[in-house]
Protein backbone atom coordinates (compact mmCIF):
# COMPACT_ATOMS: atom_id res chain seq x y z
CA UNK A 1 0.00 0.00 0.00
CA UNK A 2 2.80 2.39 0.88
CA UNK A 3 4.60 1.57 -2.35
CA UNK A 4 2.04 3.58 -4.30
CA UNK A 5 2.93 7.23 -4.59
CA UNK A 6 -0.69 8.42 -4.65
CA UNK A 7 -1.25 6.59 -1.38
CA UNK A 8 1.75 8.25 0.28
CA UNK A 9 0.53 11.65 -0.89
CA UNK A 10 -2.98 10.92 0.35
CA UNK A 11 -1.64 9.86 3.74
CA UNK A 12 0.57 12.93 4.02
CA UNK A 13 -2.13 15.45 3.11
CA UNK A 14 -4.92 13.51 4.83
CA UNK A 15 -3.10 13.20 8.13
CA UNK A 16 -2.36 16.87 8.54
CA UNK A 17 -5.69 18.12 7.19
CA UNK A 18 -7.42 15.70 9.57
CA UNK A 19 -5.29 16.93 12.46
CA UNK A 20 -6.19 20.54 11.65
CA UNK A 21 -9.88 19.68 11.32
CA UNK A 22 -9.87 17.74 14.58
CA UNK A 23 -8.15 20.48 16.58
CA UNK A 24 -10.12 23.36 15.07
CA UNK A 25 -13.26 21.23 15.19
CA UNK A 26 -12.98 20.84 18.95
CA UNK A 27 -13.30 24.62 19.27
CA UNK A 28 -16.00 24.74 16.59
CA UNK A 29 -18.15 22.31 18.53
CA UNK A 30 -17.41 24.06 21.82
CA UNK A 31 -18.46 27.40 20.35
CA UNK A 32 -21.52 25.95 18.60
CA UNK A 33 -20.27 26.99 15.17
CA UNK A 34 -20.69 23.78 13.20
CA UNK A 35 -23.19 25.46 10.89
CA UNK A 36 -20.65 28.21 10.20
CA UNK A 37 -18.02 25.58 9.38
CA UNK A 38 -20.49 23.85 7.09
CA UNK A 39 -21.29 27.13 5.33
CA UNK A 40 -17.58 27.83 4.86
CA UNK A 41 -17.06 24.49 3.17
CA UNK A 42 -19.76 25.43 0.64
CA UNK A 43 -18.32 28.89 0.02
CA UNK A 44 -15.16 27.48 -1.52
CA UNK A 45 -17.05 26.51 -4.66
CA UNK A 46 -18.62 29.90 -5.57
CA UNK A 47 -15.30 31.55 -4.70
CA UNK A 48 -13.39 29.42 -7.16
CA UNK A 49 -16.09 29.92 -9.79
CA UNK A 50 -16.02 33.69 -9.32
CA UNK A 51 -12.27 33.76 -9.83
CA UNK A 52 -12.59 31.53 -12.89
CA UNK A 53 -15.28 33.78 -14.36
CA UNK A 54 -13.10 36.82 -13.74
CA UNK A 55 -10.14 35.07 -15.32
CA UNK A 56 -8.11 35.04 -12.11
CA UNK A 57 -6.39 32.09 -10.52
CA UNK A 58 -9.04 29.86 -8.92
CA UNK A 59 -6.98 29.33 -5.78
CA UNK A 60 -6.97 33.06 -5.12
CA UNK A 61 -10.77 33.17 -5.34
CA UNK A 62 -11.08 30.11 -3.15
CA UNK A 63 -8.99 31.47 -0.30
CA UNK A 64 -10.32 35.01 -0.62
CA UNK A 65 -13.93 33.81 -0.51
CA UNK A 66 -13.61 31.51 2.49
CA UNK A 67 -11.47 33.86 4.57
CA UNK A 68 -13.68 36.87 3.78
CA UNK A 69 -16.86 34.91 4.47
CA UNK A 70 -15.48 33.55 7.73
CA UNK A 71 -14.44 36.99 8.91
CA UNK A 72 -17.75 38.50 7.78
CA UNK A 73 -19.72 35.95 9.79
CA UNK A 74 -17.58 36.74 12.80
CA UNK A 75 -18.25 40.46 12.42
CA UNK A 76 -21.99 40.13 11.76
CA UNK A 77 -22.70 37.46 14.35
CA UNK A 78 -24.28 38.30 17.67
CA UNK A 79 -24.30 35.07 19.63
CA UNK A 80 -22.40 31.91 18.91
CA UNK A 81 -20.42 33.54 16.14
CA UNK A 82 -19.27 36.36 18.35
CA UNK A 83 -18.08 33.79 20.85
CA UNK A 84 -21.09 33.58 23.13
CA UNK A 85 -21.70 29.90 22.57
CA UNK A 86 -22.41 27.00 24.85
CA UNK A 87 -25.87 27.71 26.18
CA UNK A 88 -29.09 27.89 24.28
CA UNK A 89 -29.89 31.59 24.31
CA UNK A 90 -31.89 33.37 21.66
CA UNK A 91 -28.77 34.95 20.23
CA UNK A 92 -27.57 31.66 18.82
CA UNK A 93 -30.91 31.00 17.23
CA UNK A 94 -30.81 34.43 15.60
CA UNK A 95 -27.31 33.73 14.31
CA UNK A 96 -28.54 30.51 12.84
CA UNK A 97 -30.90 32.38 10.52
CA UNK A 98 -28.28 35.03 9.73
CA UNK A 99 -25.79 32.38 8.61
CA UNK A 100 -28.53 30.86 6.50
CA UNK A 101 -29.21 34.17 4.79
CA UNK A 102 -25.59 34.98 3.98
CA UNK A 103 -25.16 31.39 2.88
CA UNK A 104 -28.12 31.79 0.52
CA UNK A 105 -26.62 34.91 -1.06
CA UNK A 106 -23.28 33.18 -1.60
CA UNK A 107 -24.96 30.21 -3.27
CA UNK A 108 -27.03 32.54 -5.42
CA UNK A 109 -23.82 34.23 -6.52
CA UNK A 110 -22.43 30.77 -7.21
CA UNK A 111 -25.23 30.19 -9.73
CA UNK A 112 -24.50 33.59 -11.25
CA UNK A 113 -20.80 32.92 -11.72
CA UNK A 114 -21.54 29.44 -12.99
CA UNK A 115 -23.68 30.88 -15.76
CA UNK A 116 -21.22 33.67 -16.41
CA UNK A 117 -18.38 31.21 -16.73
CA UNK A 118 -20.38 28.95 -19.06
CA UNK A 119 -21.28 31.96 -21.23
CA UNK A 120 -17.75 33.33 -21.44
CA UNK A 121 -16.07 30.00 -22.08
CA UNK A 122 -18.36 29.05 -24.94
CA UNK A 123 -20.54 26.43 -23.31
CA UNK A 124 -17.99 24.63 -21.15
CA UNK A 125 -19.89 23.66 -18.03
CA UNK A 126 -18.68 25.62 -15.06
CA UNK A 127 -19.25 22.67 -12.79
CA UNK A 128 -16.97 20.51 -14.89
CA UNK A 129 -14.34 23.23 -14.94
CA UNK A 130 -14.48 23.71 -11.21
CA UNK A 131 -14.33 19.99 -10.62
CA UNK A 132 -10.80 19.97 -11.93
CA UNK A 133 -9.92 22.12 -8.95
CA UNK A 134 -11.72 20.06 -6.35
CA UNK A 135 -9.69 16.93 -6.38
CA UNK A 136 -9.94 13.70 -4.54
CA UNK A 137 -7.49 12.59 -1.85
CA UNK A 138 -6.22 9.92 -4.19
CA UNK A 139 -5.50 12.40 -6.97
CA UNK A 140 -2.95 14.62 -5.25
CA UNK A 141 0.49 15.30 -6.64
CA UNK A 142 3.35 15.29 -4.16
CA UNK A 143 3.67 19.07 -4.40
CA UNK A 144 -0.02 19.58 -3.63
CA UNK A 145 0.16 17.10 -0.77
CA UNK A 146 3.14 18.91 0.77
CA UNK A 147 1.40 22.28 0.40
CA UNK A 148 -1.78 20.96 2.02
CA UNK A 149 0.23 19.46 4.87
CA UNK A 150 2.13 22.73 5.41
CA UNK A 151 -1.02 24.88 5.44
CA UNK A 152 -2.78 22.45 7.78
CA UNK A 153 0.22 22.29 10.10
CA UNK A 154 0.39 26.08 10.24
CA UNK A 155 -3.33 26.18 11.09
CA UNK A 156 -2.82 23.67 13.91
CA UNK A 157 0.10 25.70 15.26
CA UNK A 158 -1.94 28.93 15.17
CA UNK A 159 -4.94 27.31 16.85
CA UNK A 160 -2.79 25.83 19.60
CA UNK A 161 -0.97 29.12 20.09
CA UNK A 162 -4.31 30.86 20.63
CA UNK A 163 -5.79 27.90 22.53
CA UNK A 164 -5.79 29.38 26.04
CA UNK A 165 -7.40 32.76 25.30
CA UNK A 166 -9.74 31.12 22.79
CA UNK A 167 -10.84 28.60 25.38
CA UNK A 168 -11.35 31.36 27.94
CA UNK A 169 -13.33 33.45 25.46
CA UNK A 170 -15.47 30.47 24.43
CA UNK A 171 -16.36 29.22 27.90
CA UNK A 172 -16.76 32.50 29.78
CA UNK A 173 -16.91 35.34 27.27
CA UNK A 174 -17.97 38.05 29.73
CA UNK A 175 -15.25 37.27 32.25
CA UNK A 176 -12.70 36.91 29.47
CA UNK A 177 -13.48 40.31 28.02
CA UNK A 178 -13.43 41.84 31.52
CA UNK A 179 -9.95 40.36 31.93
CA UNK A 180 -8.85 42.09 28.73
CA UNK A 181 -9.17 39.22 26.27
CA UNK A 182 -10.33 40.65 22.95
CA UNK A 183 -13.12 38.13 22.46
CA UNK A 184 -14.60 39.73 19.36
CA UNK A 185 -11.28 39.96 17.53
CA UNK A 186 -10.46 36.43 18.59
CA UNK A 187 -13.77 35.18 17.24
CA UNK A 188 -13.25 36.86 13.88
CA UNK A 189 -9.66 35.65 13.65
CA UNK A 190 -10.71 32.11 14.49
CA UNK A 191 -13.35 32.05 11.77
CA UNK A 192 -10.86 33.49 9.28
CA UNK A 193 -8.43 30.72 10.21
CA UNK A 194 -11.24 28.23 9.74
CA UNK A 195 -11.68 29.77 6.29
CA UNK A 196 -8.05 28.98 5.46
CA UNK A 197 -8.49 25.39 6.61
CA UNK A 198 -11.74 25.12 4.64
CA UNK A 199 -10.16 26.43 1.43
CA UNK A 200 -7.15 24.14 1.65
CA UNK A 201 -9.18 21.12 2.67
CA UNK A 202 -11.86 21.71 0.03
CA UNK A 203 -9.40 21.68 -2.84
CA UNK A 204 -7.10 19.00 -1.49
CA UNK A 205 -9.46 16.45 -0.02
CA UNK A 206 -12.95 17.73 -0.87
CA UNK A 207 -15.49 19.82 0.99
CA UNK A 208 -17.35 16.73 2.19
CA UNK A 209 -14.39 15.50 4.17
CA UNK A 210 -14.04 18.89 5.79
CA UNK A 211 -17.50 18.88 7.38
CA UNK A 212 -17.22 15.26 8.49
CA UNK A 213 -13.83 15.74 10.09
CA UNK A 214 -14.76 19.05 11.71
CA UNK A 215 -17.94 17.82 13.38
CA UNK A 216 -17.75 14.10 14.11
CA UNK A 217 -14.37 13.48 15.83
CA UNK A 218 -14.65 16.69 17.83
CA UNK A 219 -18.18 15.87 19.00
CA UNK A 220 -17.00 12.42 20.05
CA UNK A 221 -14.06 13.95 21.91
CA UNK A 222 -16.39 16.34 23.73
CA UNK A 223 -18.39 13.40 25.00
CA UNK A 224 -15.45 11.25 26.03
CA UNK A 225 -12.73 13.55 27.33
CA UNK A 226 -13.21 15.72 30.38
CA UNK A 227 -10.40 18.29 30.27
CA UNK A 228 -10.05 20.72 27.38
CA UNK A 229 -6.51 19.80 26.34
CA UNK A 230 -7.25 16.08 26.57
CA UNK A 231 -10.30 16.79 24.41
CA UNK A 232 -8.29 18.68 21.79
CA UNK A 233 -5.71 15.90 21.65
CA UNK A 234 -8.39 13.23 21.42
CA UNK A 235 -10.24 15.09 18.65
CA UNK A 236 -7.04 15.35 16.60
CA UNK A 237 -6.23 11.71 17.27
CA UNK A 238 -9.70 10.46 16.31
CA UNK A 239 -9.69 12.51 13.10
CA UNK A 240 -6.29 11.15 12.08
CA UNK A 241 -7.29 7.60 12.99
CA UNK A 242 -10.49 7.89 10.94
CA UNK A 243 -8.47 9.20 8.00
CA UNK A 244 -5.92 6.38 8.12
CA UNK A 245 -8.56 3.71 8.53
CA UNK A 246 -10.68 5.24 5.78
CA UNK A 247 -7.77 5.52 3.35
CA UNK A 248 -6.77 1.91 4.00
CA UNK A 249 -10.34 0.74 3.57
CA UNK A 250 -10.76 2.68 0.33
CA UNK A 251 -7.49 1.24 -0.93
CA UNK A 252 -8.70 -2.26 -0.19
CA UNK A 253 -12.16 -1.73 -1.74
CA UNK A 254 -11.73 0.14 -5.03
CA UNK A 255 -15.42 1.00 -5.48
CA UNK A 256 -15.49 2.81 -2.13
CA UNK A 257 -14.62 6.52 -2.49
CA UNK A 258 -11.98 7.53 0.07
CA UNK A 259 -13.94 10.50 1.39
CA UNK A 260 -17.02 8.34 1.97
CA UNK A 261 -14.91 5.81 3.86
CA UNK A 262 -13.22 8.44 6.05
CA UNK A 263 -16.43 10.27 6.88
CA UNK A 264 -18.27 6.99 7.43
CA UNK A 265 -15.69 5.89 9.98
CA UNK A 266 -15.60 9.31 11.67
CA UNK A 267 -19.37 9.38 12.03
CA UNK A 268 -19.38 5.78 13.31
CA UNK A 269 -16.89 6.84 16.00
CA UNK A 270 -19.25 9.66 16.94
CA UNK A 271 -22.26 7.34 17.25
CA UNK A 272 -20.18 4.83 19.20
CA UNK A 273 -19.17 7.60 21.61
CA UNK A 274 -22.82 8.43 22.19
CA UNK A 275 -23.48 4.83 23.14
CA UNK A 276 -20.47 4.56 25.43
CA UNK A 277 -20.38 7.90 27.20
CA UNK B 1 -33.86 31.49 -19.30
CA UNK B 2 -35.57 30.67 -22.56
CA UNK B 3 -32.90 29.39 -24.86
CA UNK B 4 -34.76 28.61 -28.03
CA UNK B 5 -36.87 31.66 -28.79
CA UNK B 6 -35.83 35.05 -29.97
CA UNK B 7 -34.67 37.07 -27.01
CA UNK B 8 -37.61 38.68 -25.25
CA UNK B 9 -37.30 42.41 -24.95
CA UNK B 10 -38.35 44.43 -21.97
CA UNK B 11 -40.42 47.35 -23.22
CA UNK B 12 -41.17 48.92 -19.83
CA UNK B 13 -44.88 48.62 -20.36
CA UNK B 14 -46.18 46.59 -17.45
CA UNK B 15 -49.22 45.10 -19.15
CA UNK B 16 -47.27 44.18 -22.26
CA UNK B 17 -44.32 42.76 -20.37
CA UNK B 18 -46.53 40.65 -18.12
CA UNK B 19 -48.52 39.27 -21.03
CA UNK B 20 -45.21 38.53 -22.78
CA UNK B 21 -44.07 36.56 -19.73
CA UNK B 22 -47.34 34.63 -19.51
CA UNK B 23 -47.29 33.75 -23.20
CA UNK B 24 -45.30 30.60 -22.61
CA UNK B 25 -46.59 27.51 -20.86
CA UNK B 26 -43.29 26.90 -19.08
CA UNK B 27 -43.45 30.37 -17.53
CA UNK B 28 -47.01 29.77 -16.30
CA UNK B 29 -45.90 26.48 -14.74
CA UNK B 30 -42.86 28.13 -13.22
CA UNK B 31 -44.99 30.87 -11.69
CA UNK B 32 -47.51 28.34 -10.36
CA UNK B 33 -44.83 26.08 -8.88
CA UNK B 34 -42.91 29.07 -7.55
CA UNK B 35 -46.01 30.48 -5.85
CA UNK B 36 -46.91 27.16 -4.24
CA UNK B 37 -43.33 26.75 -3.03
CA UNK B 38 -43.26 30.33 -1.75
CA UNK B 39 -46.39 29.83 0.36
CA UNK B 40 -45.43 26.42 1.70
CA UNK B 41 -41.80 27.14 2.47
CA UNK B 42 -42.79 30.52 3.83
CA UNK B 43 -45.06 29.00 6.47
CA UNK B 44 -42.78 26.05 7.27
CA UNK B 45 -39.70 28.30 7.20
CA UNK B 46 -41.33 30.78 9.54
CA UNK B 47 -41.61 28.09 12.18
CA UNK B 48 -38.14 26.82 11.34
CA UNK B 49 -36.58 30.23 11.92
CA UNK B 50 -38.62 30.67 15.08
CA UNK B 51 -37.38 27.34 16.40
CA UNK B 52 -33.80 28.05 15.37
CA UNK B 53 -33.61 25.01 13.13
CA UNK B 54 -32.02 26.57 10.07
CA UNK B 55 -29.06 24.21 10.20
CA UNK B 56 -31.44 21.26 10.43
CA UNK B 57 -33.31 22.61 7.40
CA UNK B 58 -30.09 22.89 5.44
CA UNK B 59 -29.12 19.36 6.42
CA UNK B 60 -32.52 18.07 5.33
CA UNK B 61 -32.15 19.81 1.97
CA UNK B 62 -28.78 18.09 1.53
CA UNK B 63 -30.56 14.74 1.93
CA UNK B 64 -31.72 15.21 -1.63
CA UNK B 65 -28.22 14.32 -2.84
CA UNK B 66 -28.07 10.79 -1.37
CA UNK B 67 -31.78 10.54 -2.20
CA UNK B 68 -31.27 11.27 -5.88
CA UNK B 69 -28.18 9.08 -6.17
CA UNK B 70 -29.80 6.16 -4.31
CA UNK B 71 -32.82 6.43 -6.60
CA UNK B 72 -30.53 6.42 -9.64
CA UNK B 73 -28.79 3.33 -8.26
CA UNK B 74 -32.07 1.56 -7.59
CA UNK B 75 -33.52 2.67 -10.90
CA UNK B 76 -36.56 4.42 -9.45
CA UNK B 77 -37.68 8.02 -10.01
CA UNK B 78 -35.57 10.56 -8.15
CA UNK B 79 -38.63 12.02 -6.42
CA UNK B 80 -39.03 8.87 -4.32
CA UNK B 81 -35.43 9.07 -3.22
CA UNK B 82 -35.87 12.71 -2.26
CA UNK B 83 -38.87 12.03 -0.07
CA UNK B 84 -37.47 8.81 1.44
CA UNK B 85 -34.16 10.37 2.45
CA UNK B 86 -35.61 13.66 3.63
CA UNK B 87 -38.10 11.75 5.78
CA UNK B 88 -35.43 9.43 7.18
CA UNK B 89 -33.18 12.41 7.85
CA UNK B 90 -35.98 14.19 9.70
CA UNK B 91 -36.57 11.14 11.89
CA UNK B 92 -32.84 10.84 12.62
CA UNK B 93 -32.67 14.52 13.54
CA UNK B 94 -35.72 14.16 15.74
CA UNK B 95 -33.91 11.40 17.62
CA UNK B 96 -31.23 13.90 18.63
CA UNK B 97 -33.76 16.29 20.12
CA UNK B 98 -34.52 16.75 23.74
CA UNK B 99 -34.31 19.94 25.67
CA UNK B 100 -31.35 18.93 27.78
CA UNK B 101 -29.01 18.93 24.83
CA UNK B 102 -27.07 22.14 24.45
CA UNK B 103 -26.91 23.93 21.16
CA UNK B 104 -23.30 22.91 20.57
CA UNK B 105 -24.14 19.22 21.03
CA UNK B 106 -27.17 19.48 18.76
CA UNK B 107 -25.34 21.30 16.00
CA UNK B 108 -22.45 18.83 16.12
CA UNK B 109 -24.91 15.96 15.78
CA UNK B 110 -26.64 17.67 12.84
CA UNK B 111 -23.28 18.28 11.16
CA UNK B 112 -22.28 14.65 11.63
CA UNK B 113 -25.58 13.49 10.13
CA UNK B 114 -25.12 15.77 7.13
CA UNK B 115 -21.58 14.53 6.56
CA UNK B 116 -22.81 10.94 6.78
CA UNK B 117 -25.57 11.65 4.27
CA UNK B 118 -23.18 13.27 1.80
CA UNK B 119 -20.72 10.40 2.24
CA UNK B 120 -23.51 7.96 1.46
CA UNK B 121 -24.41 10.04 -1.59
CA UNK B 122 -20.85 9.89 -2.91
CA UNK B 123 -20.81 6.15 -2.29
CA UNK B 124 -24.04 5.68 -4.26
CA UNK B 125 -22.73 7.79 -7.13
CA UNK B 126 -19.55 5.76 -7.21
CA UNK B 127 -21.47 2.46 -7.12
CA UNK B 128 -23.79 3.75 -9.82
CA UNK B 129 -20.70 4.26 -11.93
CA UNK B 130 -22.26 6.77 -14.26
CA UNK B 131 -22.66 10.51 -14.15
CA UNK B 132 -25.65 11.55 -12.12
CA UNK B 133 -28.16 12.75 -14.71
CA UNK B 134 -28.45 16.39 -13.96
CA UNK B 135 -26.02 17.56 -11.35
CA UNK B 136 -26.64 21.17 -12.18
CA UNK B 137 -30.40 20.91 -11.81
CA UNK B 138 -30.00 18.87 -8.62
CA UNK B 139 -27.89 21.65 -7.15
CA UNK B 140 -29.53 24.72 -8.59
CA UNK B 141 -32.94 23.48 -9.67
CA UNK B 142 -34.77 23.96 -12.87
CA UNK B 143 -37.55 26.41 -12.26
CA UNK B 144 -38.22 26.84 -15.93
CA UNK B 145 -38.59 23.13 -16.65
CA UNK B 146 -41.45 22.32 -14.30
CA UNK B 147 -43.95 19.87 -15.76
CA UNK B 148 -47.72 19.84 -15.18
CA UNK B 149 -47.35 16.68 -13.11
CA UNK B 150 -44.78 18.31 -10.85
CA UNK B 151 -47.08 21.25 -10.22
CA UNK B 152 -49.84 18.84 -9.14
CA UNK B 153 -47.53 16.82 -6.85
CA UNK B 154 -46.19 20.03 -5.39
CA UNK B 155 -49.69 21.35 -4.75
CA UNK B 156 -50.67 18.11 -3.00
CA UNK B 157 -47.58 18.14 -0.79
CA UNK B 158 -48.11 21.79 0.06
CA UNK B 159 -51.74 21.16 0.99
CA UNK B 160 -50.76 18.20 3.19
CA UNK B 161 -47.98 20.15 4.92
CA UNK B 162 -50.15 23.21 5.51
CA UNK B 163 -53.08 21.11 6.77
CA UNK B 164 -50.81 19.30 9.24
CA UNK B 165 -49.38 22.58 10.45
CA UNK B 166 -52.83 24.14 10.75
CA UNK B 167 -53.90 21.27 12.98
CA UNK B 168 -50.84 21.67 15.19
CA UNK B 169 -50.60 25.47 15.22
CA UNK B 170 -51.30 26.23 18.86
CA UNK B 171 -49.27 23.50 20.61
CA UNK B 172 -46.45 23.92 18.09
CA UNK B 173 -46.24 27.67 18.66
CA UNK B 174 -46.34 27.14 22.42
CA UNK B 175 -43.62 24.47 22.26
CA UNK B 176 -41.48 26.64 19.97
CA UNK B 177 -41.65 29.83 21.99
CA UNK B 178 -41.35 28.35 25.46
CA UNK B 179 -40.55 24.63 25.46
CA UNK B 180 -40.08 24.37 29.21
CA UNK B 181 -43.44 25.84 30.15
CA UNK B 182 -45.11 23.91 27.34
CA UNK B 183 -43.65 20.63 28.59
CA UNK B 184 -44.77 21.45 32.13
CA UNK B 185 -48.28 22.04 30.81
CA UNK B 186 -48.29 18.58 29.25
CA UNK B 187 -47.62 19.52 25.64
CA UNK B 188 -45.72 16.61 24.00
CA UNK B 189 -42.73 18.77 23.07
CA UNK B 190 -40.51 16.02 21.70
CA UNK B 191 -43.18 14.40 19.58
CA UNK B 192 -44.06 17.84 18.21
CA UNK B 193 -40.40 18.52 17.42
CA UNK B 194 -40.12 15.27 15.46
CA UNK B 195 -43.40 15.92 13.66
CA UNK B 196 -42.28 19.38 12.70
CA UNK B 197 -38.96 18.06 11.38
CA UNK B 198 -40.91 15.57 9.26
CA UNK B 199 -43.05 18.36 7.82
CA UNK B 200 -39.88 20.37 7.22
CA UNK B 201 -38.34 17.39 5.44
CA UNK B 202 -41.44 17.03 3.28
CA UNK B 203 -41.43 20.71 2.38
CA UNK B 204 -37.72 20.72 1.65
CA UNK B 205 -37.94 17.63 -0.55
CA UNK B 206 -40.73 19.19 -2.57
CA UNK B 207 -39.02 22.58 -2.76
CA UNK B 208 -35.58 21.32 -3.70
CA UNK B 209 -36.95 19.59 -6.78
CA UNK B 210 -37.93 22.99 -8.07
CA UNK B 211 -35.34 25.40 -6.70
CA UNK B 212 -32.45 22.96 -6.33
CA UNK B 213 -30.78 21.74 -3.19
CA UNK B 214 -28.69 24.84 -2.72
CA UNK B 215 -31.36 27.47 -3.16
CA UNK B 216 -34.05 26.03 -0.89
CA UNK B 217 -32.82 28.58 1.61
CA UNK B 218 -33.78 31.51 -0.57
CA UNK B 219 -37.44 30.87 0.24
CA UNK B 220 -37.15 28.92 3.46
CA UNK B 221 -35.04 31.40 5.42
CA UNK B 222 -35.05 34.76 3.68
CA UNK B 223 -38.72 35.85 3.83
CA UNK B 224 -39.42 34.38 7.33
CA UNK B 225 -36.30 35.95 8.86
CA UNK B 226 -37.19 39.33 7.32
CA UNK B 227 -40.81 39.11 8.46
CA UNK B 228 -39.83 38.16 12.01
CA UNK B 229 -37.58 41.22 12.18
CA UNK B 230 -40.47 43.44 11.14
CA UNK B 231 -43.23 42.06 13.33
CA UNK B 232 -43.49 39.39 16.00
CA UNK B 233 -47.16 38.34 16.33
CA UNK B 234 -47.68 35.08 14.40
CA UNK B 235 -50.64 36.18 12.28
CA UNK B 236 -49.25 39.35 10.68
CA UNK B 237 -45.74 37.91 10.59
CA UNK B 238 -46.89 34.83 8.68
CA UNK B 239 -48.93 36.92 6.28
CA UNK B 240 -45.92 39.16 5.68
CA UNK B 241 -43.74 36.08 5.10
CA UNK B 242 -46.08 34.78 2.43
CA UNK B 243 -46.29 38.21 0.81
CA UNK B 244 -42.50 38.60 0.75
CA UNK B 245 -42.05 35.05 -0.54
CA UNK B 246 -44.47 35.59 -3.43
CA UNK B 247 -42.88 38.96 -4.20
CA UNK B 248 -39.40 37.44 -4.30
CA UNK B 249 -40.48 34.54 -6.53
CA UNK B 250 -42.48 36.64 -8.98
CA UNK B 251 -39.84 39.34 -9.28
CA UNK B 252 -37.07 36.77 -9.60
CA UNK B 253 -38.86 34.79 -12.30
CA UNK B 254 -39.92 37.94 -14.12
CA UNK B 255 -36.40 39.35 -14.24
CA UNK B 256 -34.90 35.98 -15.13
CA UNK B 257 -37.21 35.77 -18.14
CA UNK B 258 -35.59 38.84 -19.66
CA UNK B 259 -32.05 37.87 -18.71
CA UNK B 260 -29.49 35.17 -19.41
CA UNK B 261 -28.90 34.43 -15.75
CA UNK B 262 -30.94 31.76 -13.96
CA UNK B 263 -33.95 32.53 -11.77
CA UNK B 264 -32.28 31.04 -8.70
CA UNK B 265 -29.69 33.79 -8.68
CA UNK B 266 -32.30 36.56 -8.80
CA UNK B 267 -34.49 34.89 -6.20
CA UNK B 268 -31.58 34.50 -3.78
CA UNK B 269 -30.33 38.03 -4.38
CA UNK B 270 -33.74 39.69 -3.98
CA UNK B 271 -34.40 37.63 -0.88
CA UNK B 272 -31.08 38.77 0.56
CA UNK B 273 -31.72 42.39 -0.41
CA UNK B 274 -35.06 42.34 1.43
CA UNK B 275 -33.42 40.94 4.56
CA UNK B 276 -30.50 43.37 4.42
CA UNK B 277 -32.89 46.31 3.98
CA UNK B 278 -35.05 45.20 6.92
CA UNK B 279 -32.09 44.59 9.17
CA UNK B 280 -30.50 47.94 8.34
CA UNK B 281 -33.78 49.79 8.92
CA UNK B 282 -34.19 48.01 12.24
CA UNK B 283 -30.73 49.22 13.17
CA UNK B 284 -31.44 52.79 12.14
CA UNK B 285 -34.71 52.73 14.09
CA UNK B 286 -32.85 51.40 17.11
CA UNK B 287 -30.26 54.18 16.96
CA UNK B 288 -32.97 56.77 16.59
CA UNK B 289 -34.78 55.44 19.64
CA UNK B 290 -31.51 55.54 21.59
CA UNK B 291 -31.26 59.28 21.04
CA UNK B 292 -34.51 59.74 22.94
CA UNK B 293 -34.21 60.22 26.71
CA UNK B 294 -33.01 56.83 27.93
CA UNK B 295 -35.29 54.68 29.99
CA UNK B 296 -33.21 53.48 32.91
CA UNK B 297 -34.16 49.89 33.30
CA UNK B 298 -32.34 46.68 32.59
CA UNK B 299 -30.27 46.80 29.41
CA UNK B 300 -32.55 45.32 26.81
CA UNK B 301 -31.45 43.41 23.73
CA UNK B 302 -32.19 45.05 20.38
CA UNK B 303 -35.74 44.48 19.10
CA UNK B 304 -35.53 41.34 17.08
CA UNK B 305 -39.07 40.14 16.94
CA UNK B 306 -39.84 36.91 18.69
CA UNK B 307 -36.46 35.35 18.16
CA UNK B 308 -34.58 37.56 20.58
Amino acid sequence: MFAQEFMRNALLAGTFVALACGVAGWFIVLRGQVFAGDALSHVAFPGALAAAAAGADQRVGLFAATVAFGAAMGVLGRGALAGRGGGSSGFERADDAAIGIVFMLILGLGVFFLTRFSLSSGGVSGIQAAHTLFGSVFGLSSGEARLAAAVALAAVALTLAAARPLLFASVAPEIASARGVRTRLLGVAFLALLGVIAAEAAQAVGALLLLGLLAAPAAAAHRMARGPFAGIALAGLLAVAATWAGLALAYAIPSLPPSSAIVGIAVSIFYASRLIA
Amino acid sequence: MPADESNPQLVWNLAHDVSQVLEYHFMVNALLAGSVVAVMSGVVGWLMVLRGETFAGHTLSMMAFPGASAAALAGIPAVWGYFAFCGAGALALGGFGGRRRTWSEQSAAIGALQAAALAAGFLFVSLYGGVLGDLESLLFGNLLGVSNGQVIVLGAVALAALALLAGLTRPLLFASVDPDVAAARGVPVRALASTFLLILGLAVAATSQITGVLLVFALLVGPPASAQLITAPPGPSLALTIFLGLLVVWLGLGIAYFSVYPAGFYIATISFAVYAFVRLSARVALQRSRRLPPVRSSPSPPPRGVIA
